[in-house]
């Protein structure tokens, strides 16, 4: 990460209202390239409805969302016509669904899974997209004799690992995670994390990530921000707010883990 | 030129909200300096908020009141009250820590877990693990162990495996939390031979240590955290 960098993305006072239910108040930060931010909070504090203003398939109630375009210019996602908006989440963004189902087709096989998003972004040179595919397999830890095998076939685990690979194959600067490791066994777990955590550094990238688990976030992220009732009750280093919560509520959620 | 490490009048108190709110006072009025090439041995029994002043120059616990000087990347920044993405840059390159027990990451390789800190600031992979290998063996870590995760280690192997991570890098400022607690006296040489090395090269370092001799081998300038107490 070097100095002095711009901010990739910037939330001002985002706001999103379900009839009379305000689901995410006023909320602003910025995120710098390489930055890795952890959104926590119980269900229903809002975390998702946030996740989804920040990847523009939410429009927020009010507030704004910008993003520095490839071009270098901070643009509100809003203003972003269809093209420049499907280029952004085929290419420069990424989205990790915690239900693996959302985030690939399953009834195609896995190296089609990951080939589409470079099909999508102009290559078609169907030697070249499978040696792609398949060094993306290997990246994430999935055996490459499975690559003609629909992820349907495949176990909780492996599916995560490959709605991985479908996102990063195209290099984007930022990716979304919500719950990604939600619903799987802890082994299974701790070796997507462990994954996920050297990608992101390695390939320098941003990201944010929605998780209710609190070692989640203390192993991926650089920054947490806690959330309660739509509000963001408390925000700082991951590794501050988590050994010296101020909040009452970040003292109840740190205070909640079972020592293994 | 300045101090490395100037720390003025910092404040430190936990409030527990769900103990109804009671407050516990940590330190208070915490003053001194740390220069380059000087290690400063912070001294009190236990409780006495040694650990927390580690923290806060750390950026881990937060700082209530008072500054916390450091010399970063040609200025002087103030940890207490600086950005989150500041206090990591100063601890990619500034500031390391090694604490009293390792927190390891499921899966990697010893070996890795050390040369991380060196990658981390632009050092090849392959260069960080020569000079992780170095640090092992100097430490006593048998190789056949460098490739396994350190989780399933003894206390001992697990804290110079957190000693070797700790010393990898050149930053200039270290922070020590019992480097020594659970090693046998060959390799509490070796540490004590480590802390000399970097003294000679200039890093400031500020160090708890239980241990009399080590103490007395190590320390430049002793301060007593007592001093620091805050009255309820």
């Amino acid at each position: 990460m070097a100095e002095n960098e711009q901010p990739l993305l910037v939330a001002e006072n985002l706001s999103k209202n379900f009839g009379r239910l305000a689901a995410c108040r006023d909320i602003s930060f910025t995120l710098y390239p390489g930055e890795v931010l952890a959104i926590v909070g119980e269900s229903g504090s809002g975390k998702t409805t946030l996740l989804q203003m920040l990847s523009a398939q939410t429009t927020p109630s009010s507030g704004r969302v910008s993003y520095r375009m490839r071009d270098g210019v901070l643009r509100d996602l809003n203003s972003l016509g269809e093209a420049e908006r499907r280029f952004l989440f085929r290419t420069d963004w990424g989205y990790v669904h915690q239900d693996a189902a959302l985030g690939l087709r399953m009834a195609v096989s896995a190296g089609a899974n990951v080939g589409e998003r470079l099909m999508a972004v102009g290559w078609n040179h169907y030697g070249r997209i499978r040696d792609t595919a398949s060094s993306w397999l290997q990246r994430v830890e999935i055996d490459v004799a499975r690559i003609d095998d629909a992820p349907r076939t495949y176990s909780g685990g492996m599916r995560q690992r490959l709605q991985i690979a479908r996102n990063l194959v195209t290099e984007p600067r930022l990716v979304f995670m919500d719950e990604p490791t939600g619903g799987l066994d802890v082994s299974v777990q701790a070796r997507l994390l462990d994954l996920m955590r050297g990608l992101v550094s390695e390939l320098g990238l941003a990201a944010v990530v929605v998780t209710h688990d609190l070692a989640v976030a203390r192993l991926l992220s650089h920054r947490l921000m806690v959330m309660k009732g739509g509000q963001v009750i408390e925000t700082g280093l991951t590794d501050q707010v988590l050994d010296d919560p101020h909040e009452p509520y970040t003292q109840l959620l740190v205070s909640s883990i079972l020592p293994p | 030129m300045p101090a490395m490490i100037e720390i003025t009048d910092a404040e430190k108190a936990f409030t527990m909200h769900l103990q109804g709110g009671v407050k516990l006072p940590v330190v208070r009025g915490v003053n001194f300096t740390v220069e380059s090439g000087e290690c400063v041995v912070l001294s009190g029994p236990s409780g006495a908020g040694k650990s927390s002043i580690l923290k806060m120059i750390f950026g881990n616990y937060r700082c209530d009141a008072g500054r916390i000087g450091i010399r970063h990347g040609g200025g002087t920044l103030d940890i207490a009250k600086a950005e989150p993405r500041d206090i990591l840059s100063v601890r990619r390159s500034t500031i390391g820590y090694v604490s009293q027990f390792l927190r390891a990451v499921p899966r990697v390789p010893t070996i890795d877990v050390v040369a991380e800190p060196l990658i981390a600031t632009g050092t090849s992979r392959e260069a960080a693990r020569v000079q992780a290998a170095n640090l092992l063996r100097c430490l006593n870590i048998p190789d056949r162990l460098w490739t396994l995760p350190p989780s399933t280690f003894s206390g001992g192997e697990q804290q110079r495996v957190n000693i070797a991570r700790g010393f990898i890098s050149d930053h200039p400022i270290l922070l020590l939390d019992e480097p020594t607690a659970s090693l046998d006296a060959r390799n509490r040489e070796v540490v004590v031979g480590l802390i000399d090395e970097k003294k000679r090269t200039g890093v400031a370092m500020v160090a708890i240590v239980h241990d009399d001799d080590v103490r007395r081998r190590i320390a430049d300038r002793i301060v007593d955290v007592t001093s620091f107490a805050a009255a309820a």
